[in-house]
């Protein structure tokens, strides 16, 4: 046994040391499109390269709506008048009423919080990004948050995917078992407005009509850091990417 | 024509002279179809997989002006065999090959799900894709008539349906786990029925996950068809893009540039090296081995990050497109990501050494959910699970796809078949994968990364590659404008799930996590 414990000790900390100090390291995130300055020409066009009606003309050239975004890169590959294009993580945005501000959501999540998940049918890429939050990179441990395989211990309800017909009743019944006070994040663009499945016979297009959801973290999938941002926000340790003026901020909640 | 498929037609000739239509479909001969009869179809099936012992792809229903069914079957040279029937629109029976070619169960109970036919003579058709608590009865969402854009008054949820219960026996336990189960899992069901310790039928519950992809594909842009081909599993999401790029470029005979080639093969490894990595962490964490699963969790995010950093997608989205890829890479990052490929290769190569001197961890794998070559043959079992069974069939030997044939690599195979074979497999597979990375980067050819426009045709073609979990076959129709007409997908975790149950039945119930790890399933890759 003492072989692991030497090869532990070798390979040193990893974790990150967000949120504390900005993480930088490359391959963390994939990015996003930002509002861009062009001609109205132009921003026709470019609005015409989206799948999924994410980019819509302004007064100034060409907004994104993040909800919907799937991260297929067609509007700065497939055009010379490329949308521009932002790095970073801290996208999570307040999504209900109740805490528009971005404010401390209270005390009650202050100390450690236990976070179930429940996959209501994605494609696997955001339950993956999930699951990368217990890797010695992010390892969340660190900030007090843990997953657990019981609604009756969870603090955060962590949901993904698009929601499926076959998923709204294991949904219903983990929501109502989990005791109140409870935080509902929605992560990805499938839960929060159904990506690229959009709505269908058998997806509800995300999971917003469903169940009251505070705080939405965009991305196709988001990254493990959207995430944990994501959750900071749910607890009121982080502000919401709203607060800063930053990309997807309260203004564009509740289009589309 | 190679040698494998003269023989066969010879045969089949001489066999089934009047009664089948042969034909030989494809440039260059590698693609051969035989017209029958509905009533002959267990009998050819059974002498293509039983005597010539091809391999079973899959199964391709389509509903045109009459129903057409297509049994895709490949051999181990590069030859396509595919038997195809056709019934009246106003009909709907079909004789079951199931009892015959058991690889085909569970397509047969799909499709009688999904389009509403009659597979006469199959032992167990009923709740399968379509949960019976949940659909009406008589709904077949996938028939044309069915629009698939709205949504479908469902039953009232019946809280106390439960899966049918086959062990009747003192003692006899059902232990009901998930949809929503463990830490951060995808959505599948299992009834474990147990008496005493052993689990005698491990009968898994899926698509809780079913998005419905092949009816939502129909009718969109070829091109946006790709971006839900990329979501079918996204932690195989390029091996899936290749497939779909590829069954269209046979159908628009668009030759795909060399360089665009060459790195795919280069993302398509990188993909399989990652999943074989998530796969051996799982595998270590589902037996309790902290350690191992944190380093073998460490090289994933390394890997997620080598091809953040290359690609800009942590999951190579986007970059598959027709005529090639998106975007070019610089060779000279290409040549970095290979290095920090390498390095994690040699990592790897430590842990492995590492596990295999740890008895208390091989304890926990070794003769444990052991599958059997024959097992493996009739259930029609694919990729790293079918060769650790010793049955070594890969696509990329059998049907080389973007110059695989022109590449050296070892495709390696086990024979015990238990979870240790399993394990071992993955981490040679996942050294090949590294090597054919540095081997390509070394010399990237020069040139194009795509060709501009693909004049998009009417017509039907399958594309096929060999993803991380095993064989895909795509088979896409395109109709007028580029629209998509049918689009099938087959997947190896399809096949792999409907073996999966051999592997569990007759061990102890404590060993069915780490045998479930063995086999690192995608349920987002089977349910579609
Ligand atoms: S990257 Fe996002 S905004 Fe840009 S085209 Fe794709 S989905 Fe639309």
């Amino acid at each position: 046994m003492s072989q692991w414990v030497i090869r532990g000790l070798r390979t040193g900390v990893k974790s990150t040391r967000y949120p504390r100090v900005e993480e930088t390291a490359a391959g963390t995130s994939p990015g996003l499109p930002v509002s861009t300055a062009l001609s109205s020409d132009l921003a026709q066009s470019l609005v015409a390269h989206c799948p999924v009606d994410a980019l819509h003309p302004s007064i100034t050239g060409v907004d994104v709506s993040l909800r919907q975004c799937i991260h297929c890169f067609r509007c700065v590959r497939a055009t010379n008048n490329p949308m521009d294009w932002k790095g970073g993580y801290e996208w999570a945005t307040a999504a209900s009423d109740r805490n528009e501000k971005g404010t401390r959501f209270g005390p009650a999540f202050s100390r450690s919080v236990h976070i179930l998940v429940v996959d209501a049918g994605d494609c696997g890429a955001c339950l993956n990004e999930v699951k990368q939050l217990n890797n010695p990179y992010y390892n969340m441990h660190r900030l007090g948050f843990f997953l657990t395989p019981t609604p009756r211990h969870a603090d955060v309800l962590l949901v993904v995917g698009a929601l499926t017909d076959h998923m709204r009743l294991p949904l219903r019944k983990a929501y109502d078992a989990m005791p109140t006070p409870k935080r509902v994040v929605a992560a990805g663009a499938c839960a929060l407005s159904g990506g690229i499945f959009g709505q269908s016979f058998m997806c509800a297009g995300g999971v917003g009509e469903f169940l009251p959801v505070d705080v939405e973290v965009p991305g196709n999938p988001p990254p493990p850091l959207a995430i944990l941002h994501g959750l900071l926000v749910a607890v009121g340790r982080k502000p919401t990417a709203g607060s800063h003026h930053g990309p997807g901020g309260p203004a564009e909640n509740g289009s589309g | 024509m190679p040698a494998e498929l003269r023989e066969l037609v010879q045969e089949a000739q001489a066999r089934w002279t009047s009664r089948v239509g042969l034909s030989l479909d494809g440039a260059d001969g590698t693609a051969c179809q035989m017209e029958c009869e509905p009533s002959e179809l267990p009998e050819i099936c059974n002498w293509l997989f039983s005597d010539r012992h091809y391999s079973f792809g899959g199964l391709v229903v389509e509903q045109r002006t009459r129903w057409e069914l297509r049994y895709a079957f490949y051999g181990s040279e590069a030859s396509w065999v595919h038997v195809v029937t056709y019934l009246s629109d106003a009909g709907d029976r079909f004789p079951s090959i199931s009892g015959l070619v058991h690889a085909a169960d569970w397509h047969e109970r799909e499709a009688e799900d999904l389009f509403g036919l009659v597979f006469e003579g199959h032992p167990r058709l009923g709740d399968f894709v379509l949960h019976n608590d949940v659909w009406q009865d008589g709904v077949t969402p996938m028939r044309k008539t069915f629009d698939g854009r709205k949504p479908v008054t469902h039953r009232a949820p019946d809280l106390n349906w439960k899966p049918r219960r086959i062990v009747e026996e003192t003692g006899a336990f059902a232990m009901p786990v998930g949809p929503v189960h463990s830490t951060a899992t995808a959505p599948v069901y299992f009834q474990l029925e147990t008496v005493g310790e052993d689990v005698i039928r491990a009968q898994p519950r899926l698509f809780y996950a079913y998005r419905g992809l092949e009816k939502i594909a129909e009718g969109r842009r070829a091109d946006d068809v790709l971006l839900i081909a990329e979501r079918i599993s996204g932690t195989s999401a390029f091996a899936h893009s290749l497939a779909l790029c590829q069954g269209v470029e046979r159908l628009c005979h668009v030759e795909v540039p060399q360089r665009a080639a060459s790195l795919r093969v280069f993302l398509a490894e990188l993909e399989r090296l990652r999943h074989h990595v998530a796969a051996i962490a799982g595998v270590c964490e589902s037996t309790g081995l902290a350690v191992a699963a944190a380093h073998a969790a460490i090289l994933e995010e390394d890997l997620l990050r080598i091809s953040g950093s290359l690609t800009g997608h942590r999951y190579l989205f986007g970059l598959n497109a027709f005529g090639g890829l998106s975007t070019d890479f610089d060779d000279a990052a290409c040549g970095r990501g290979a290095a920090a490929v390498a390095q994690v290769a040699e990592k790897l190569t430590v842990l492995q050494g590492m596990l295999s001197a740890s008895s208390s961890f091989l304890d926990r794998l070794e003769e444990v959910g052991i599958v059997s070559f024959a097992n493996a043959r009739d259930f029609g079992l694919v990729g790293p699970i079918a060769r650790a069974s010793g049955l070594s069939r890969d696509l990329r030997k059998a049907q080389p796809y973007c110059g695989y044939d022109a590449i050296k690599f070892e495709v390696p195979q086990e024979s015990e078949g238990d979870g240790y074979a399993r394990l071992r497999l993955l981490f040679r597979e996942a050294e090949q994968s590294a090597r054919i990375v540095s081997a390509i980067t070394r010399d990237l050819p020069a040139g194009r990364f795509r060709i501009p426009e693909t004049d998009l045709r009417q017509g039907a073609a399958l594309g096929w590659v060999e993803a991380p979990g095993g064989a895909a076959l795509h088979w896409i129709r395109l109709g007028e404008e580029g629209r998509v007409e049918r689009y099938r997908i087959i997947t190896p975790s399809f096949a792999n799930w409907h073996g999966f149950r051999l592997a569990a039945e007759s061990f102890a119930f404590q060993d069915f996590p780490i045998i479930l790890a063995t086999f690192a399933l995608s349920v987002h890759e089977n349910d579609r």
